[in-house]
């Protein structure tokens, strides 16, 4: 037989699969490794997709999504985040986020050009640069920093093969944010270099204290930024795969041309039920976020107490615990965890080299849960202590 | 009478309690990034003072102990009486350890009760021999409960309950 695409052959699968493969084949474990809201999704949402199946709606859409959803887009960064966009000329509905960070690749990206990845980041990103023919370059973020991303990091970085920078705050797996006056330090230097910022801003409603704050809210830079955001953690839609792509009109045609052609349009049914979440799924989200909000304080309360040294995260349902103290690998961390607690977490080096010491929680999950699975990590390092 | 303010601690003890009645003064000060001596007394200065009335577990009687559990509301049409209005009344009805919840209301009828009992003769008994003879009450509606779906927020009907139980254990 002929061998395969070589890129693909040699693009290693994702770090979280031998977790998942060893937890899934346990029973009675609590995890604390899921990438997805425990809520489901509020009812008068889901409502409205039964509904459109009711009218009849389950043809293609338009190639960039209904003109009333994108209205309604338009609408909510504009209100939300003060930043204005075309709803028939800058707006395209995506298949999740997903979708749009392998659009933006595949668009932005010639072979060999570099594209800049914070370290450690959403497994995703380097694939989907890799597939598309990049050369991924990792500027590590530190704990000590917040894992925000430095302006002296990012001109370190630069070079002339530099395409774009992929950023995506709040972060996962860090759960870290970065202010306006952290990006408003980067503007500078991304305005002079011309590079495309993709800004995976998908966790935008998951901001605890302060407000969110998008690159393209900068108008020296507005032009340059491909934001990218969509219905999965905001309203608890992450099965429904829906996510949409702002950026300037030249640009948008071209991903809307690769969009047309490997997707035609998203799923109708999500699309109607996204239109109901913008309009009046607001007040959902606000419960949402206050209940992780409480989980969140009380899982770093309970680490910081069992010397798991964790930055309080501003955003997201991930807190990322430093393990140095364990004396353990992350990688071993989390297998004997599992083995011998029954609770699954993932190692911070499924998320890059910079993740190493550390390890992703995530706070999706009951605070009964929660509470027995720090209860467990306590025992867990209890016997640590005691080999 | 007025009723005692209360401060945004004690609010926010309050809305996590009424959720999960579970949650310890550890876990409501890990929450709440307080002390959790603070918390504790908090509790029980809101317990003297009949603020927090109790801990109850919702249960789900359609999966246990169905046949010995029967639920009703009772409406109660009452005369008002001078001075007192409905409250005499009302006191002497919740006197009942029958009656689990009432409440003034609009409408037709003054009162709603819902009352549990073990059989339907149990509960019409209780509605004729102690209810319908009181002074004041005019006349009584019985509407038994034939199945219950939803209880303090809690999805208890035995058809589809949505949950993320379908979720992928580890994901990113």
């Amino acid at each position: 037989m002929k061998s395969i695409n070589r890129t693909i052959e040699h693009l290693k699968p994702s770090g979280i699969r031998k977790y998942f493969d060893l937890a899934n084949a346990m029973e009675g474990v609590i995890s604390l490794g899921v990438g997805e809201p425990d809520f489901d999704t509020p009812w008068h949402i889901s409502a409205k997709a039964v509904e459109s199946f009711e009218d009849g709606h389950t043809h293609y859409t338009a190639n960039r999504g209904l003109i009333a959803l994108r209205r309604q887009i338009a609408n909510y960064y504009r209100n939300r985040y003060g930043i204005a966009y075309d709803p028939d000329s800058e707006i395209l509905v995506t298949v999740g986020g997903s979708e749009a960070v392998d659009l933006c690749c595949r668009t932005l990206i010639n072979p060999g050009d570099e594209v800049i990845v914070l370290d450690p980041n959403y497994v995703a990103y380097e694939p989907a640069i890799l597939m598309a023919g990049g050369v991924p370059v990792r500027i590590p973020l530190t704990q000590e920093h917040d894992f925000k991303l430095l302006p002296e990091d990012l001109e370190r970085a630069i070079t002339e093969k530099t395409k774009a920078i992929i950023v995506n705050f709040p972060s996962n797996p860090t759960g870290g944010v970065m202010t306006r006056e952290d990006y408003a330090r980067l503007v500078p230097i991304l305005k002079e270099s011309g590079i495309y910022i993709i800004s995976d801003e998908i966790y935008s409603e998951l901001v605890f204290a302060g407000e969110f704050c998008s690159p393209a809210s900068f108008d020296e830079i507005r032009d340059q930024v491909l934001v990218i955001n969509g219905f999965s953690k905001a309203f608890a839609m992450t099965g429904w795969r829906l996510g949409y792509l702002l950026s300037n009109p030249e640009l948008s045609g071209q991903l809307t041309k690769v969009h047309q052609f490997v997707i035609m349009s998203a799923p109708t049914a999500a699309q109607y039920a996204a239109i109901e979440a913008l309009e009046h799924g607001m007040p959902d989200i606000a419960g949402m976020c206050k209940e992780y909000e409480a989980r969140r304080n009380l899982i770093c309360a309970r680490l910081n107490r069992m010397g798991l040294t964790t930055n309080v995260p501003n955003g997201t349902f991930y807190v990322f615990a430093n393990i140095t103290s364990s004396g353990l690998s992350s990688d071993e961390f989390c297998v004997r965890l599992l083995e011998e607690q029954k609770v699954a977490i993932v190692p911070g080096t499924a998320f890059g080299e910079s993740g190493e010491g550390f390890v992703r929680i995530s706070y999706a999950t009951s605070m009964e849960d929660i509470k027995e699975a720090c209860a467990r990590i306590d025992a867990f390092l209890e016997t640590l202590h005691n080999d | 009478m007025t009723e005692p303010s209360i401060s945004g601690q004690d609010q926010a003890i309050l809305e996590l309690l009424e959720n999960d009645a579970r949650l310890n003064a550890q876990d409501l000060a890990d929450i709440l990034n307080e002390d959790a001596k603070d918390v504790a007394h908090a509790v029980r200065r809101m317990e003297d003072q009949k603020i927090i009335c109790g801990y109850h577990t919702v249960i789900n009687y359609n999966k246990v102990l169905r046949d010995e559990r029967i639920m009703a509301f009772i409406e109660v049409d009452v005369s008002p009486m001078k001075d007192q209005g409905y409250d005499h009344t009302a006191a002497l009805l919740a006197k009942y350890p029958e009656i689990d919840s009432l409440y003034l209301i609009t409408g037709d009828n003054d009162f709603i009760c819902l009352v549990q009992g073990r059989t339907m003769f149990e509960v019409c008994q209780f509605v004729a021999d102690r209810i319908a003879v009181m002074e004041h009450v005019q006349s009584t509606k019985t509407l038994f409960v034939l199945k219950q779906y939803k209880q303090s927020g809690v999805l208890t009907g035995a058809a589809r309950t949505a949950n993320s139980e379908g979720r992928l254990v580890v994901s990113y």
